[in-house]
């Protein structure tokens, strides 16, 4: 089973952000690194004077590097990036959007989990085009894994195991709108939540997280005791989603997992001291609501 | 500009096709389309006559099978692909790939339209679908402002089409599963978006609390009315403010930027709520043919009040006007 971490989702300073990247590279036993923003286009120009040394040194740690592509492609600066990255020939990209499709050529590429891939035949039709990896929507359960998977033995078949679910994406920023600003005029106020802005319930029930335009879950996704029904099903890469934590101990402890030296119940127990606080949740898996947590195997 | 106007039952598509519209859509009763609700929607045999009533009348068909098929089940979707090209519907209404790449095969004939649900937001992303699979319309996402509408209706190589009243998505739509995080059902797999089967009101110290799945999504003092719990427009708490973090309840009417999406060359104005009654059908229909005859002889533009009208009971010009965001 491989390890892939995702993209950091959020507004992490610059320097922070790469020396991330650095540590991972250095220390987290993952066997691909996403990297690049996907939520705001307005937070690109931060990573952009990193990303060379950032992929330098993954590369250099043995680490293959794909470069994510935005979700939400709308402004004129939004279709030049998204261009700009497909047509780069030395990136290797993970496309979050078809508009990537328009100018990608016919090279290989990666589907993240933000394109609708929710059956065998729209994966066929992504791998006719040059898919070799596809990450599917973390809404999927368990059955629909298992059909895909079962279609496309050549495809890498990815699945999100951990980290904050990604919800929903929109055009207005809600970090801005909850401190009365505008989109346009937001002064970044994103970046005080480098582990999304909580929303709770009017009854105190940690319920969302606002990053900037995207919506994502307070529950945080965990695979960890999946891991042995998803390989059956064909799975062969999870998702770690960087939060706020320590994520080289997260990918440790799905290593250990997958690899059959630590047991799921006590990787969680783990889990539950390396990202406290936050329920974990596996529901879209089993089928049933996203923020449940269900203990017994698929 | 063409009115699309929608039908839940066949007597809603005829209410809609008296009261003017230049083209109705509708769709079968199963998940194949994004308002799978109960009571709602055409058998194939109620297709086949609707179609006949509406051409009967000059007015188009189009068939939304615009969910994302279940994977292992792709059969249920190819057959209603081919159901609705076998009754003479004028356009499918397509958000799948795969749906798109099996319509597009399997009847190269047929007119396709790419859903709002494939939240086709930018001309590249347009250019995909028509190069792909002929795509011949698109129905814009609810993220865009008239200026971007005008750029992209200049630049694309398919029509466009805008949605101008009723409920309103503030996420991009075909992305968002807030709905099956809290209930386990979403627009994408179940064509429904916080479904009442999920919705509960409890009565708590004088005040209404609205949930869904379990989660608060509103609570109403004495002579509010509780509105229903729709997802993103509930009231909740994060450390910076509270109340309406996403958006209002309020639906959407873009009756005033009528003349503005004229000029950014729109093709075809939809009207949303295959779930409403006929009344509703035939009062919404009937003010916008009225907005748009005005607009083609030029007379100064009555937006008459279509409040009552609205979920909600309150408006909004959504995306369109700059500054939304």
């Amino acid at each position: 089973m491989q390890l892939t971490l995702g993209p950091v989702l959020y507004h992490w300073q610059p320097e922070r952000w790469r020396d991330f990247y650095f540590r991972i590279a250095d220390e987290a036993p993952v066997d691909t690194v996403v990297v690049g923003e996907a939520v705001c286009s307005k937070r690109t120009p931060f990573k952009q004077d990193h990303i060379p040394a950032v992929v330098e040194r993954l590369e250099a740690a043995g680490k293959r590097v794909l470069h994510a592509s935005l979700i939400l492609v709308s402004l004129p600066r939004e279709r030049r990036q998204t261009r700009e990255l497909m047509q780069a020939a030395e990136a290797e990209v993970e496309i979050n959007d078809l508009t990537c499709l328009a100018s990608l050529g016919e090279r290989a590429f990666s589907v993240g989990p933000f394109v609708n891939v929710y059956n065998e035949a729209a994966a066929g039709f992504l791998a006719g085009r040059g898919a070799s990896r596809i990450c599917l929507p973390p809404e999927l359960p368990l059955p629909a894994v298992t059909s895909i998977a079962a279609a496309l033995p050549r495809v890498t078949i990815e699945v999100f195991a951990f980290g904050r679910l990604p919800l929903a994406i929109s055009a207005r920023c809600y970090h801005a709108r909850a401190h009365k600003l505008s989109k346009d005029n937001c002064r970044f106020v994103c970046e005080q939540d480098p582990d999304g802005m909580p929303v709770a319930t009017l009854d105190g029930a940690g319920f969302l997280s606002i990053n900037g335009v995207q919506t994502l879950s307070h529950g945080c996704a965990s695979l960890l005791g999946d891991i042995p029904a998803l390989r059956e099903a064909g799975v062969a890469a999870l998702r770690l989603s960087p939060q706020d934590c320590d994520m080289v101990a997260v990918a440790g402890l799905f290593r250990e997992v997958a690899d059959g030296r630590l047991d799921a119940e006590e990787a969680e127990c783990r889990l539950g001291a390396i990202y406290p606080d936050v329920p974990l949740a596996n529901g879209f898996l089993h089928a049933v609501p996203g923020h449940q947590h269900v203990r017994k195997s698929v | 500009m063409e009115l699309i106007c929608p039908a839940g039952t066949p007597a809603s598509l005829e209410a809609a096709v008296e009261a003017g519209a230049d083209a109705v859509y509708c769709g079968f009763r199963d998940e194949t389309n994004a308002r799978n609700f109960p009571g709602l929607n055409f058998s194939r045999e109620e297709l086949k006559k609707g179609i006949a009533f509406a051409h009967r009348h000059g007015v188009k068909v189009l068939v939304a099978i615009n969910t994302f098929a279940r994977a292992g089940s792709f059969g249920l979707w190819q057959a209603a692909i081919d159901a609705a090209a076998a009754a003479g519907a004028d356009a499918l209404i397509l958000a799948d790939l795969a749906t798109l790449d099996y319509a597009a095969r399997r009847h190269p004939a047929q007119r396709l339209h790419v859903s709002v649900q494939a939240g086709a937001a930018n001309p590249d992303a347009i250019r995909f679908y028509a190069e792909s699979f002929g795509a011949r319309r698109v129905v814009l996402p609810r993220v865009l402002n008239v200026m971007e509408i005008a750029s992209i209706a200049r630049e694309s190589a398919c029509e466009t089409e805008v949605f101008v009243f009723g409920g309103l998505c503030v996420m991009e739509e075909g992305r968002c599963s807030l709905s099956s995080y809290a209930t386990g059902q979403s627009p994408n797999m179940n064509g429904v978006c916080s479904p009442a089967s999920h919705v509960a009101y409890a009565e708590r110290d004088g005040r209404i609390t609205s949930t869904l799945g379990g989660f608060t999504i509103n609570s109403f003092g004495k002579g509010e009315p509780a509105g229903y719990p729709t997802l993103c427009k509930g009231r909740f708490a994060s450390p910076k403010s509270s109340g309406y973090l996403f958006e209002e309840p309020v639906s959407l009417d873009a009756a005033v930027m009528l003349p503005a999406l004229r000029e950014a060359g729109v093709t075809a104005l939809k009207i949303e709520g295959r779930q409403r009654g006929r009344a509703y059908i035939a009062g919404v229909v009937r003010s916008f043919r009225g907005i748009l005859a005005a607009l083609d002889e030029g007379r100064q533009v009555q937006t008459p009040g279509l409040a009552a009208m609205a979920e909600g009971q309150a408006s909004t010009v959504g995306a369109y006007r700059k500054g939304w965001r």
